[in-house]
């Protein structure tokens, strides 16, 4: 295999450097009364995209903190299958079962640790209740390293938005 | 001493503290505006947090710098790494002390204060802390003495990158030096003087020097900018190749004066530009503002302040357009360029001004100088007409071409 030596072919007329210093001046003076592109971060945030925050909005695909989702009575829809714990990579997921009077199974210790994790969504795939998601949300400082490890409580209380995981097969989402 | 000697202390004492406190808070106020103007023509915002639209920043950057940890390289020269900021912080600030700022105010003032004596002043006190005879030759003197305080701060950090950065710093700022003060000549010749309310008072009677001494003003702006170590011309610096240059190995408030410094000498020029070049706190197209009184002081120091700061934003337009140069185009343009057109421009001037004034006989200050900005006028197309033609410096699109050739790559063996 050869390598080509690319030998860049400059403009021969344009090479003063008069001129293209006045029209560069004259380029970043426009620049200075245009419209500035900073977000004002802590005023406005990037949401998802069905709070309308236009060219800011987070993809959908986003894949974020967990979340547990919750049926009527704000009981978890986990039924501790054990699927989640079993699909997940990075092995964040204590599942410990547990089973009332009814015979209806439920999670007796539901964590993720968020350090473990690679949010690859595979739990809120593989989950046939629709229970566990990932979530479009990226605010997630605190002041010590063990709240990362959010408990079912946690899981379930956050408000954030879930994931519409992308589908290869239809990947614009139609 | 004399009552005159302790009024004139006294006035000159007033007059040391106010300018060195502009000096200093300008000076944080200074990269403030750096930091919103680079913002701005990168269409960001700029520091906006502390205080109201972050005019508080500076205070903060100086807090966090007192705070900030002193670092002293292992094998570094203790001593003159601790001298290096202070030599390179104190000619910056000492220049400030000659540039007048406002017109002369009339004070006249007599009293007695107890165990000090009698204080007495009567008539103009021009607004300038020291009135020197020798006006931009002490300018000249002391701003290449800055040099010391970065070739030593280089050399002392026993770091590569400072002494990359010091040594292409006394090369850059001695050649430009040689520019700077061949294309003050033709200043000199017009005003007759080298002291600046004397160069302020002639331009006053003629016209601003920057229409009949088109070129100098030209070359001593373009010096101006190597002379304070600003891009295009950061080579001692040169943040991607250097690191930081001379002061990659400096930390706290020790870098902080170097901050401090090339700032205070950014002020310097700046003035210098408006005092030599743009009558410095004249106010065009009037005579009032010599009248000698309070308004009229205030009126034209006002005039000078809005002068500097446009020469100052100019400075930070420039850097936020222009690429760094190469060392060799440095170089070329400083020696090949600015000291031959400077030292042209000189024998242009002499024979105009002699054949204006002795051979055509117009002696008034203000025709002549007219005549002279029409010499100008036709020098200065010349002068733009070959650069802009790349005879002297050529960009890469003219450099003699390597012929296009392919390589072959060695076949792997094995």
């Amino acid at each position: 295999m050869a390598i080509g030596v690319k030998v860049m072919k400059r403009p021969e007329r344009q090479v003063s450097y008069v001129r293209a210093t006045l029209k560069g001046m004259v380029l970043t003076f426009k620049h200075m009364f245009e419209k500035k592109v900073t977000m004002q971060y802590p005023e406005e945030k990037s949401t998802d995209r069905d709070h309308g925050m236009g060219e800011w909005s987070i993809s959908p695909r986003w894949r974020g903190t967990h979340r547990m989702l919750t049926d009527e009575q704000g009981r978890s829809k986990c039924v501790a299958c054990g699927l989640c714990p079993q699909v997940c990579p990075a092995n964040c997921i204590k599942l410990v079962p547990g089973e009332d009077e009814q015979g209806n199974r439920y999670p007796l210790i539901y964590e993720i640790d968020e350090f473990r994790c690679v949010f690859c969504g595979y739990c809120q795939e593989v989950c046939p209740e629709e229970a566990i998601h990932v979530g479009v949300h990226f605010e997630n400082s605190e002041y010590s390293r063990d709240r990362f490890v959010y408990d079912l409580e946690r899981l379930q209380s956050q408000t954030h938005a879930v994931s519409t995981l992308w589908d290869p097969t239809d990947p614009r989402g139609e | 001493m004399t009552p005159e000697m302790k009024g004139f202390l006294l006035l000159s004492s007033i007059k040391m503290l106010i300018v060195f406190t502009i000096i200093m808070v300008g000076v944080a106020l200074l990269t403030l505006m750096e930091r919103k103007v680079s913002a701005w023509m990168q269409n960001r915002r700029g520091p906006n947090r502390v205080g109201w639209a972050g005019l508080l920043q500076p205070a903060a950057d100086g807090l966090k710098n007192i705070l900030k940890e002193e670092t002293f390289p292992a094998l570094a020269n203790r001593n003159l790494f601790l001298v290096a900021p202070a030599l390179s912080f104190i000619p910056a600030l000492m220049l400030s002390a000659v540039i007048p700022f406002a017109a002369p105010l009339p004070v006249d003032f007599d009293f007695t204060l107890g165990p000090l004596g009698r204080f007495v002043h009567h008539g103009a006190m021009p607004m300038v802390v020291a009135d020197l005879p020798v006006g931009f030759l002490f300018v000249l003197a002391v701003s290449s003495m800055g040099v010391y305080g970065i070739a030593l701060a280089g050399w002392s950090s026993n770091s590569k990158y400072a002494l990359l950065g010091g040594l292409r710093a006394s090369a850059q700022m001695i050649s430009y030096e040689v520019a700077m003060g061949l294309s003050l000549i033709p200043v000199l010749l017009m005003s007759g003087n080298a002291s600046f309310s004397s160069i302020v008072a002639a331009q006053q009677a003629g016209l601003w020097y920057v229409l009949p001494l088109f070129l100098s003003f030209f070359i001593f702006l373009i010096s101006g900018f190597a002379e304070t170590n600003r891009l295009p011309f950061d080579l001692p610096e040169a943040e991607s190749e250097l690191i930081a240059g001379y002061h990659t190995e400096y930390s706290a408030m020790k870098f902080s004066f170097f901050f401090i410094a090339e700032y205070a000498n950014v002020v310097t020029v700046c003035a210098m530009v408006t005092t030599l070049f743009f009558g410095g706190w004249d106010i065009p197209f009037t005579d009032w503002d010599r009248s000698g009184s309070l308004l009229a002081t205030l009126a034209t120091w006002l005039m000078f302040f809005l002068k500097v700061l446009f020469w100052i934003f100019f400075v930070m337009w420039i850097r936020w357009t222009l690429p760094r140069f190469r060392y060799d185009q440095l170089m070329t343009l400083g020696w090949k360029v600015l000291m031959p057109l400077a030292l042209a421009y000189i024998m242009v001037v002499c024979v105009a001004i002699y054949v204006i004034e002795r051979m055509l006989g117009i002696v008034e200050p203000r025709p002549a100088a007219l005549a002279l900005f029409g010499v100008n006028l036709v020098v200065g197309l010349l002068v733009f007409g070959v650069l802009d033609s790349g005879i002297f410096i050529k960009g890469s699109g003219r450099r003699a071409r390597v012929p296009e050739r392919r390589v072959e790559s060695a076949r792997v063996v094995g």
